[in-house]
């Protein structure tokens, strides 16, 4: 298992260098030196520009510059932001944090209702239950989550049983930790459910896929004629095996969320990385643009590495496979 | 012989048979068909230009229409109208039962270029100035909602085509080249095409974005995204083919040209991309919404198609005002659009991958494969 979870690390590793590789040379074709700006705005003094022309290598061919980036970032230093005004490591922390709020909370709900609703309408194959719900996921999977955002923005607004965007109200700071945690998710269930709501069709539909072909296979139908009770029969057996090919989904799903989330974020107003990534680049900010690329790609491997490594526990195949 | 006469029908024949049992898929390609078909003639079926502004209309709702007149059915007609506040200085517009404007068709209006080439003025249905003809209703600067709807259409349907064509075409290329080789040249393309598919899709979009400059014109911004799009969007096509020439290079046939001495580029386009082409084919249905929800996204923060030309996204951030939703409804219609679209396209999609598994079609007859 270990030897498994090494392998991954290690190939997780050039492909993060390959990444780091493609913000960088997107960085370098957006036309325009950010140095350009700093030395119009009067408020940087000209050791001050001196100073990141060193750090940053810009008079140095490209090659070097690549390598001083990849040492810069591994120490921390990860450019300075213009719009915000200070180092753009300050500020990607919090936003980074949020967001994975945000999309952990998204990702349980998708998970725990689509999953029941999955079996269930495997359950009940051709039955009116099982048509409603394969009309309404085509229905939802459709729905740009955009558009469910703005609905339910206006319908909020209508009722106000909900906040309408933010990720805290004016009284925050004052509240107790319990209370600080329920004014959250409060905040939290609008753009949660729209962002969750195209990915629970997508994995309901795929579940009940799954479950019907396991429950067609013969060790389901043995375990009938043994005589086991049919709540053991489905859950014990039939399930553990349908819900297998789906966690391999698990690292491509998270990574699915953060870019659907930064949209959402940007129309509920939630404070995450996808919102800032948005200033970033209405306001040319670039090094606070390839920040925010860099940390979503290294979710995107850590939620891979997270699946990987789920998967290798539920299914001792795939340790043994990669020898 | 005894076989000669039956017909040997391929899996893509095999599969459209199925297909035409499906009533709701049908239902859906039919929409599709009318939804492309009117943005092709958009012009013509549109009253008016996208970008003709009536400020004294703004916001106004959609017209009403008369058919009844003193009891009788009559010419379609509709009354001006005047704006005036009500007690809260809200803005009510009024029906002007001064004056009768009748719906006339085949009327000559704002000017437009027939698929972009010859110079016309015909509309389908209009009426005289000064009124102006809302089906749908007005947007802030009085423009009508049904002509930027049709010239929205041309933008996203367009770009969702495009983008699928560009992309298919080098996932076709780079999938088929490193399913064939295999070794070391699939390696590389494949962590390439991983390097891509690991960055967030909408972040890279919006980097990309950043990357294109301040003076692009819109038609130069409307190709930007297209190539945007298409470069996110080759990599997962490529991954698809790729797993499926790894296993076609292995069939009898490659193995013949092989010997016949046919080049490698030969065999892959002419033996072995052809086979992918069935399931190439719902795999490109499905990711056409992708494109559709992507430029609108785009459009939809600012970073898209700008004022004035209208694409369905682009009228949508209008929309991300509460007030303006609860007061003029009908500018969410682009919202249902794309939901239309999208939903069609993935209607079509499933139906044709349930019409390609072989488990699920149920037909035991078939030419040996």
């Amino acid at each position: 298992m270990g030897r498994y979870v090494l392998q991954r690390l290690l190939v997780a590793i050039p492909m993060l260098l390959g990444m780091i590789l493609i913000t960088f040379i997107l960085m370098r074709i957006t036309p325009g030196n950010y140095l350009d700006t700093m030395k119009m705005d009067p408020q940087f003094s000209a050791e001050t520009i001196e100073r990141y022309q060193k750090l940053y290598q810009l008079d140095k061919p490209l090659w070097r510059q690549y390598l001083q980036w990849i040492f810069n970032v591994c120490r921390g230093e990860w450019g300075y932001s213009f719009h915000y005004n200070i180092p753009v490591a300050k500020i990607i922390g919090g936003r980074l944090l949020n967001t994975l709020i945000l999309s952990l909370a998204s990702f349980f709900l998708t998970w725990c209702v689509a999953i029941p609703l999955g079996i269930w309408a495997a359950l009940r194959r051709d039955q009116w239950p099982d048509k409603v719900i394969q009309f309404g996921s085509y229905i939802f999977l459709s729905l740009p989550s955009f558009f469910v955002a703005m609905v339910l923005l206006f319908w909020a607004s209508q009722t106000g049983i909900l906040p309408l965007g933010g990720m805290y109200g004016p009284n925050f700071d004052r509240l107790s930790l319990g209370q600080q945690v329920l004014e959250v998710a409060r905040h939290l269930v609008i753009p949660a459910t729209a962002l969750s709501l195209g990915s629970m069709a997508a994995l309901q539909r795929i579940m009940r896929g799954n479950m019907l072909e396991v429950l067609g296979q013969k060790y389901i139908l043995t375990a009938r004629a043994k005589g086991l009770p049919e709540g053991r029969v489905i859950y014990t057996h039939a399930l553990r095996n349908a819900v297998n090919p789906l966690i391999t989904l698990l690292g491509y799903e998270f990574s699915g969320l953060l870019s659907g989330a930064a949209l959402i974020e940007i129309i509920c107003s939630w404070p995450g990385l996808g919102s800032l990534m948005l200033t970033a680049v209405r306001s040319k900010d670039i090094y606070l643009v390839m920040a925010s690329m860099m940390m979503g790609g290294i979710l995107f491997l850590v939620g891979n590495l997270l699946a990987d490594i789920a998967l290798a526990k539920v299914d001792p195949r795939i340790r043994y496979e990669g020898r | 012989m005894l076989f000669d006469d039956e017909k040997h029908l391929s899996e893509f024949q095999l599969a459209m048979r199925q297909f035409r049992r499906h009533r709701f898929a049908l239902f859906c390609v039919v929409l599709l068909a009318g939804l492309y078909l009117s943005a092709l003639l958009a012009g013509f079926l549109a009253p008016y230009s996208y970008k003709s502004e009536a400020r004294d209309y703004s916001y106004a709702p959609p017209s009403r229409v008369h058919f009844w007149e003193h009891g009788y059915l009559t010419r379609p007609y509709i009354y001006g109208t005047r704006l005036t506040f009500n007690e809260y200085y809200q803005r009510i517009y009024k029906e002007d039962r001064s004056q009768k404007y009748p719906v006339k068709f085949f009327v000559k209006g704002d000017p437009y270029k027939i698929l972009g080439v010859w110079p016309s003025s015909t509309h389908l249905f209009g009426v005289d100035a000064p009124a102006r003809l809302y089906l749908l209703g007005a947007d802030a600067r009085g423009r009508d909602v049904l002509s930027r709807l049709l010239y929205g259409g041309q933008v996203s349907l367009s770009i969702g085509l495009i983008g699928v064509a560009i992309s298919f075409s080098i996932g076709l290329l780079v999938g088929g080249a490193a399913g064939f080789y295999g070794g070391r040249v699939d390696n590389v393309l494949m962590r390439l095409c991983e390097m891509i598919m690991m960055v967030p899709g909408f972040y890279l979009l919006l980097a990309l974005r950043a990357a294109v400059p301040d003076s692009f014109t819109s038609v130069q911004v409307y190709v930007a995204i297209i190539v945007i799009l298409s470069f996110i969007g080759w990599a997962g096509l490529a991954r698809i083919i790729r797993g499926m020439c790894l296993s076609l290079r292995e069939r009898d046939y490659v193995l013949a040209a092989r010997s016949l001495g046919v080049s490698d580029a030969r065999i892959i386009l002419r033996h072995i991309l052809p086979h992918t082409m069935s399931y190439s084919i719902f795999a490109v249905m499905l990711s056409i919404p992708g494109y559709i929800l992507g430029e609108s996204a785009l459009s939809l923060i600012g970073l898209g198609i700008q004022d004035p030309y209208a694409s369905w996204g682009n009228m949508l951030s209008e929309a991300m005002s509460i007030v303006r939703i609860h007061f003029a409804p009908w500018i969410l219609w682009p919202a249902f659009l794309i939901f239309v679209t999208v939903m069609s396209f993935n209607v079509i999609g499933n139906t044709l991958r349930d019409c390609l598994d072989p488990m699920l079609r149920g037909e035991a007859t078939r030419d040996a494969a």
